[in-house]
This record gives C-alpha cells, structure tokens and sequence, in this order.
C-alpha cells in the first residue's frame, strides 16, 4: 500500500497503518538521527518526538512532497536542534580510504587483484535475497557520514540534491561519501562472496 | 581541434563509477571512462558489481522493530491522536 493511502487511514484512526509506516521508516529515522546526535538512544528519541509531530501534525500535510521528504524533514529539524552542540559539519577527507585496497592495484595503475564474481545473484531479472541481506548487512556497518548518506540515498531513493539539503553537505560532497559508501558496500559483499567460494 | 585526454587506469576508473551512474559526470570523462571500459573487461565486470549493489540497497527491507518500540509508539499514537491540544 502507498504511504499517502497509509497516511489517509492513519488520519481516520487506524493504528495499523500508523504502525505500518512506522515499520518502514522507524530504522531509517533513527539512521539518519545518528548522523547529527552523539548517541543511540539520543536517536531513538529523536525518531520517537518525529513520529509524535506526525500524529499531530499529518492533517497539515500538504502533499507537495512525498510523505518521506516530509518525514525526514521533521526528523532532521529535531535532531539539529538536540545535536547543534556535537555536530560538526562534515569535512570530506581526501585520503579517507573508501574499502578498496591499493594493494589492489599494480604500480601502472591495472588490476593485480580482480574483482570476484558475483554469481548467482540474479533471480527472474530482480537481485536475489542473499545479495540483499549481503548489503543490509554491509550498510548497517557503514560509519557515518556513509550510512546516512548510501541510507537516504540508495535505500530510501532520495536524490542527491535532496540528501545533501537533509545533511547540510554540497552536492558534490554528498556524491563524494556516497562513492566511498558504495565502493565499502561493493567490497564487504564481494569479501563474504570469496569466503564462500573458499 | 580537441585536446585528447590520457587514457584512464583502472585504479582511476573505479573512481568514477558511482558519478558516472549518478550520471553526474563531465562529458570528457564520460568520455574517458566509457573508452576504458570498452577496452577492460574487469572494470566492466566492477561496474555491473557497483549497479548490482545499488539495486540491492533499494530493495533492502527495515529490520523488524523492537515490540516495545512499538508498543510505546502505539500508545503515543492513542493519546496525541485522542487528546490533540495536550502538549
């Protein structure tokens, strides 16, 4: 079911389409709280007083966005306000490894150490359970910036532009992290696909 | 007259994939990099890997919640929603 049909049933007082939209973005939330404040629990509650404004507040939802652009909103003004004092803006480090090795690589610059196949991950045209799980996994040990920004971005479909205005990043820097995000991702499944070939 | 660029190594092609399927990349190193993976089968193969990956992450489902995160939204839900004036 589409969140704005969830939306229309929450208005009407239906507990399970509230607690279905919160089953699907409640981790999300508390992903990108992480981001701005200093703890877990800061951003557990964080998501929690987000999902409190949406109760309150999801007759003024006006429509113009999505229902996630909307939500992520309200979160991300709640946790600036609760994390301004220990969020530092986010410089991109340019000798940051991105989980690549260089010992990849020969001195011309061509690969010594090719990337692994991924096989059989490709069911009826759609990727398969197991690669999905490969890179859950991978995202959740993702440090931050990373997580936040691979989270909104290739999990939840934001665009970049719309990723960079949430985490008050440039769109250049935000395409930078998100790189580093995915080339770890890439790496740690194609890691875990080696084990299992050995 | 245009000025031809140096060919790309693999190590910088790498680089570029996630711009490029961002489709945030310049036009010359589009240019440089789709040459590249013309003549590179394993930069080919990391490409597919790298589109693989991001499919992947889009159809990565939440983790089931906590039953006592939800309980307690559940209950949030009741009172915000019965008593609207209440801060």
């Amino acid at each position: 079911m589409e969140d704005l049909e969830l939306l229309a049933q929450m208005l009407a007082g239906d507990e399970k389409a509230f607690t279905e939209l919160v089953a699907r973005y409640n981790s999300t939330l508390i992903r990108v709280a992480r981001y701005y404040v200093g703890s877990d629990a800061s951003a557990e509650d964080v998501a929690q007083e987000t999902w409190i404004a949406v109760i309150r507040g999801v007759s003024s939802f006006e429509g113009r966005s999505t229902f996630k652009t909307w939500l992520f909103h309200i979160l991300v003004n709640r946790a600036r306000s609760v994390g301004s004092r220990e969020h530092r803006m986010i410089a991109v480090d340019p000798n940051e490894s991105n989980g690549l090795a260089p010992s990849r690589f020969d001195q011309g610059g061509m690969w010594r150490e090719p990337p692994v196949p991924f096989t059989d991950v490709i069911e009826n045209g759609m990727v398969n359970q197991r690669i999905v799980q490969l890179v859950r996994e991978a995202i959740s040990l993702l440090p931050e910036p990373q997580q936040a920004v691979v989270t909104l971005r290739d999990v939840e479909g934001l665009s970049t532009k719309e990723v960079a205005d949430l985490l008050e990043l440039s769109e250049a820097n935000a395409r930078v992290i998100l790189h580093r995000g995915r080339t770890r991702v890439r790496a740690d499944v194609e890691s875990k696909m080696k084990e299992r070939e050995t | 007259m245009m000025l031809s660029s140096p060919d790309l190594m693999c190590r910088e092609a790498v680089e570029l994939m996630s711009d490029y399927l961002e489709g945030s990349l310049s036009r010359r190193d589009r240019r440089r990099l789709e040459k590249h993976l013309a003549g590179c089968p394993l930069c080919t193969s990391y490409l597919e890997q790298m589109r693989l990956t991001i499919a992947a992450s889009g159809s990565v489902t939440p983790a089931d919640l906590e039953p006592e995160v939800l309980d307690d939204l559940v209950e949030l839900f009741h009172r915000y929603r019965e008593s609207p004036d209440d801060t």
